[in-house]
């Protein structure tokens, strides 16, 4: 074996390595303006690779508009398309701030946010709330609501009852789920009543007032995709340490504004690759057709690159109904997401493969050389702002994106 | 005659396709025995990201 070839499976060999390592723990629920580094007034953080005004898509457009109406920043839609036209907003990605967000991902100061900290290497990740409208690019005033009541009860009541029990640990709760027939992405339903079990009692102890204690078990209680929030924190809190080990071909981040899929590669640093935000093939709410749909969009694809969501698909074959596909097609697309990673999860298990690891580690040389990309677990936005979710389903991240990468790689460590 | 033989001249030839899965299809459909192997190039067959990979993986 040459010496560049030794190096970087040194590296990705580190690299999964501080991925498997890794202990998140929900340790608080804060406004996002108090904790995201960087994050100041008159800003909001978006998902994917950065984008101008000109453009954003429409869903994201929509979700900012509804961010900076939230914050009382503009009175009108027209108003708030001006401002962030003009540049009085300032937005940037979420993944340049140690954060997440689903589908547009927005995430404004007075939003409270989930913040995980892994215990092993002392950093924190932090991602907002997940609902299926504003974030979709709905700016309705009743879209808007559900923001308020996150922000005015359900978080403060919530975070009430984890300060008093001293955080939550979450990889029990991810490996628990992992066996329950969840993915962590469009399937974290198991995950959602482990949470909620786990936090009613504390928020009782903690004395949280009567009205909004029972408003917020409601909340946690109904809503299946509450864990997403906290699976993508943890995921990127997981991840970031293995950030930025030289020769390291791991993928450390996959991410969608709707208009451009991004990726970026342990061993370079801070650099996009990107490509157009593939189409994705899914299923629709009564009403819609792919017609009414905009490209893929989100960083919730951060529990692919952890190893989980499309890579862990042929364990939660429940989902397929909400997503599209068969059984069989779920387990080929786990053994061929093995092709393409260094290893295997040494804390999250598979019982359908006899309980061995989750796919982990996307080396993105085994995807140039395979052809075969990773598969993600998606949601679908309308093409247009002012809508809320419309359907959900499969997509594979554009080769395009692995391809730059790969040619970046050669030339950053001298291998013509 | 070798045993062999015999068996490929009775019952005709089991067919196998590596790479384009229509190839497979075809023979299906005229009652000929495949197996298919799913295979690409790598890298697509492009030569410049072969070269790399060569030296990288």
């Amino acid at each position: 074996m040459n010496d560049i070839k030794q190096k970087i499976d040194m590296a990705n060999a580190e690299a999964v390595k501080r991925i498997n390592e890794a202990d998140p723990v929900l340790v608080d629920i804060a406004p996002a303006g108090e904790v995201i580094p960087g994050l100041k007034d008159r800003m909001v953080l978006h998902s994917g690779p950065p984008v101008t005004w000109p453009n954003m898509c429409g869903a994201q457009r929509g979700a900012m508009i509804g961010a900076v109406l939230f914050e009382n920043w503009a009175g009108s839609v027209d108003e708030a398309s001006r401002l962030l036209e003009n540049g009085i907003i300032r937005f940037e990605p979420n993944h340049h701030h140690q954060a997440v967000g689903p589908m547009a991902g927005t995430i404004s100061p007075s939003m409270p946010v989930w913040v995980v900290e892994n215990r092993t290497f002392g950093n924190r990740a932090f991602c907002r709330q997940v609902e299926g409208r504003q974030q979709f690019g709905d700016y309705s005033d009743s879209a808007l609501e559900g923001l308020r009541q996150w922000r005015d009860i359900w978080a403060l009541s919530l975070r009430k009852g984890l300060l008093g029990m001293g955080g939550l640990e979450l990889r029990p709760i991810i490996a628990k789920a992992l066996t329950m027939g969840d993915e962590l992405h469009n399937r974290p339903v198991a995950a959602s009543s482990l949470f909620a079990n786990g936090l009613v009692g504390p928020m009782l102890e903690a004395g949280v007032e009567k009205g909004h204690l029972l408003s917020t078990i409601n909340y946690i209680t109904k809503h299946e995709l509450l864990f997403l929030g906290l699976s993508m924190a943890a995921g990127k809190a997981s991840v970031d340490p293995a950030a930025g080990i030289e020769y390291s071909a791991v993928v450390i981040a996959m991410a969608r504004n709707g208009t451009e899929f991004g990726i970026r590669v342990s061993g370079l640093g801070e650099e996009w690759f990107t490509a157009s935000s593939p189409r994705i093939n899914g299923l629709y709410f009564p009403g819609y057709t792919e017609k009414d749909a905009g490209a893929d969009m989100g960083d919730s694809a951060i529990t692919e690159t952890a190893g989980w969501g499309g890579l862990v698909l042929a364990g939660a074959t429940g989902i397929l109904s909400l997503v599209g596909g068969t059984p069989e097609e779920a387990l080929a697309y786990s053994k061929e997401m093995r092709q393409i990673t260094v290893t295997m999860s040494s804390s999250y298990r598979m019982p359908v493969f006899g309980f061995q690891g989750a796919p982990l580690g996307i080396d993105m040389r085994k995807v140039v050389q395979t052809g075969i990309t990773p598969i993600i677990d998606t949601a679908i936005a309308h093409r247009n702002p002012g809508y809320s979710i419309i359907g959900a389903g499969l997509v594979r991240a554009p080769m395009e994106c692995f391809k730059k990468a790969l040619l970046r790689f050669g030339q950053k460590y001298g291998v013509k | 005659m070798s045993d062999k033989l015999k068996d490929l001249l009775q019952n005709g030839p089991i067919a196998i396709n590596i790479g384009i899965f229509d190839f497979a299809e075809t023979l299906k459909i005229q009652g000929v025995e495949v197996i298919h192997l799913n295979w690409s190039p790598p890298a697509g067959g492009d030569p410049e990201l072969i070269e790399l990979l060569d030296q990288l993986l």
